[in-house]
């Protein structure tokens, strides 16, 4: 059964405006910045935070629809969290954790735990039955919060940044094991992450959340080629330029003007590339290259043979060139340069 | 440090003279006098159904202060921990006003149901729970503000109604928390006077709880006043030695892990 989220909610600060469908079987990873909404959405699936408005439906049961005065509470839906953090509960052993969901929908507590005992195998760590959660290495308690929402056999599971909690070391192990895992289930899968890492390993497709919105949605490759965020360009490490474009030149709202080749006319986002920038101390009598920004350099990272140049003036860019032409034009932070790009090797596309 | 060793000399003095004082020979007589028996059972017997009293309301409304958002909050908060900063009396005489034959609700406890609090045994542990249910309240309010709320999210996505949530995941974690308050108002009740006097009277077997036998004690025969008092300082001592360290620590200890 596919999952409906037209959803409109407000929470503190945040204006939570989103429509997303996922299908059975599909592995969804929302992937946004910190307090874009990516918890209160799956808090709002889950039923722990009512919505304003809208309408949550999983196939044709419908969870929350203010409208109709519709509302499922968290124990009335097949659906199954992992949280940040795991929440397993202190007091019990890690058996009676996975059984906990079975129990409190009235199976017997031999019945359940012999259900849990399954699942405790299943992610390896049946030898741990009778352990307090305390006694668990961060991988460990994830896999046991993991059995614990499926034991209940949820239509949707959500994951609230599994991985975060987690060292470098066992966080490569720990994702292995969860792509088995969410690869033999047959529900919605909802995956929240600031990580684009686990958002490649482990989802189908990748829903880009900004401020509340969802700016873009697709597979991670196509996400990533063609960026409609600062988020994501950002995360690809690409400068992203808005604006309209009319006789092949794209005007931002601040009036700096890119020169485009191939470009079709109205609203468009433009990629230039860091390499693709090359830096002069002063503006050419002639040259070929149609677009010249005069900016003032603002940071310089080194990177090994690299520097990432941030340069602020009409137009924010990030260049980036070798470390020795950096020492022979001596830019230091401070100094004005004049940025200048190729049109052709800007990437344009409709907005 | 010389001041520091004044105040345990200041808290430690009363407890000296009173031993200092006490008729060890005719002791043992002075505890099984018929009276003394009658205002220790008395005592014990109000005290524990103050605490139970306690628990049962004071567990709701800890839960409604720390996890239900409403108006006037803090007020309410204010309006039913006010009898630990009131002086017991002035909580006697407002329980009196409220609860006795005349007052708002009293006179139609009696007018309807031939229901009288002052001055019974009943109104003793009116009068205890009164005084003694705020210390439970504000232990219980401080554990479940401390929990993370996440973990009872957990519980409910998992299937779980709101009471098997409370029962099986908040309870057992504010256990320590539980036990700490009810042991506070447990010893806060048992050492009740003002309230009790003012609002149950001083009648031997129905309301002369141990403290008001001491203070009674005091104008007609010091001796057994003495020997009385350190029963009750005995009783108040072993539970705070006994119970300090393994609830208390416990409750620290939890605390501490809530919030790593």
């Amino acid at each position: 059964m596919s999952l409906r989220a037209h959803i409109t909610h407000h929470v503190g600060a945040l204006d939570l405006q989103v429509e997303l469908d996922v299908l059975p079987g599909e592995v969804l990873a929302l992937l946004g910045p910190n307090g874009a909404g990516k918890t209160t959405l799956l808090r709002c699936v889950a039923g722990l935070s009512p919505i304003d408005a809208g309408c949550i439906s999983l196939g044709d049961v419908v969870l929350d629809a203010p409208a109709t005065g519709v509302f499922r509470a968290p124990d009335q839906r097949a659906v199954g969290v992992v949280f940040q953090d795991y929440m397993l509960f202190r007091q019990m052993s890690v058996l009676e954790n996975v059984a906990f969901g079975l129990r409190a929908r009235g199976a017997r507590a031999t019945d359940a735990r012999k259900v849990a005992a399954t699942w405790l195998d299943r992610v390896g760590l049946a030898e741990y039955a009778q352990q307090r959660p305390s006694a668990l290495s961060g991988g460990q308690s994830q896999r046991v919060a993991l059995a614990r929402a499926l034991a209940t056999a949820p239509e949707v599971l959500l994951l609230d940044e599994p991985l975060a909690a987690l060292d470098a070391g066992t966080r490569a192990t720990v994702r292995r094991d969860l792509r088995q895992h969410l690869d033999t289930f047959e529900g919605v899968a909802l995956l929240v992450t600031h990580d684009p890492v686990d958002a490649y390993a482990l989802a189908d497709r990748v829903a880009i959340l900004d401020a509340g919105r969802i700016v873009q949605t697709g597979t991670l490759a196509e996400v990533t080629a063609r960026p409609r965020s600062r988020y994501v360009a950002d995360l690809v490490g690409v400068n992203l330029v808005a604006g309209d474009v009319a006789d092949g030149v794209l005007t931002t709202p601040t009036g700096a003007r890119v020169v485009v080749a191939d470009a079709p006319t109205g609203a468009a986002f433009a990629v230039i590339r860091p390499h693709s920038i090359t830096l002069v101390r002063e503006q050419a009598a002639q040259s070929s290259v149609r677009n010249s920004w005069v900016g003032t350099i603002a940071t310089v990272d080194r990177l090994g043979d690299r520097a990432r140049v941030g340069i602020v003036g009409e137009l924010p860019l990030t260049a980036e060139i070798t470390t020795a032409a950096l020492d022979a034009l001596q830019l230091r932070i401070g100094d004005e340069v004049v940025a200048n790009v190729k049109a052709t090797d800007i990437e344009v596309y409709p907005a | 440090m010389a001041l520091a060793a004044i105040a345990v000399l200041f808290f430690a003095l009363p407890l000296i003279g009173l031993l200092w004082r006490a008729p060890w020979s005719h002791a043992v007589d002075y505890i099984s006098d018929d009276s003394s028996l009658t205002a220790l059972k008395l005592s014990l017997i109000c005290s524990l159904w103050a605490t139970a009293f306690s628990i049962l309301f004071g567990v709701p409304l800890a839960w409604l202060l720390a996890r239900v958002q409403f108006p006037g909050r803090s007020i309410v908060r204010a309006l039913c921990t006010l009898s630990m900063v009131l002086p017991p009396v002035v909580g006697g005489v407002a329980l009196f006003f409220a609860l006795g034959r005349r007052g708002i609700v009293g006179q139609y406890l009696d007018r309807w149901f031939d229901f009288r609090l002052p001055f019974t045994t009943a109104g003793v542990v009116v009068a205890q729970t009164f005084v003694a249910m705020p210390f439970l309240v504000v232990t219980v309010e401080a554990a479940l503000r401390q929990l993370d709320g996440r973990l009872e999210d957990a519980a409910r996505t998992l299937g779980a109604s709101p009471w098997y949530t409370f029962r099986r995941v908040t309870l057992p974690a504010i256990r320590p928390a539980l036990a700490a308050g009810a042991v506070l108002a447990w010893a806060r009740a048992l050492g009740e006077f003002g309230a009790t006097i003012t609002f149950a009277g001083n009648f031997p077997g129905t309301t002369q709880t141990l403290p008001l036998s001491v203070y009674l004690a005091l104008e007609t025969n010091p001796e057994k006043a003495i020997v009385l008092a350190l029963v009750l300082i005995a009783i108040s001592f072993a539970v705070l030695i006994g119970l300090r360290d393994r609830w208390f620590l416990r409750a620290e200890r939890n605390s501490s892990q809530v919030s790593l």
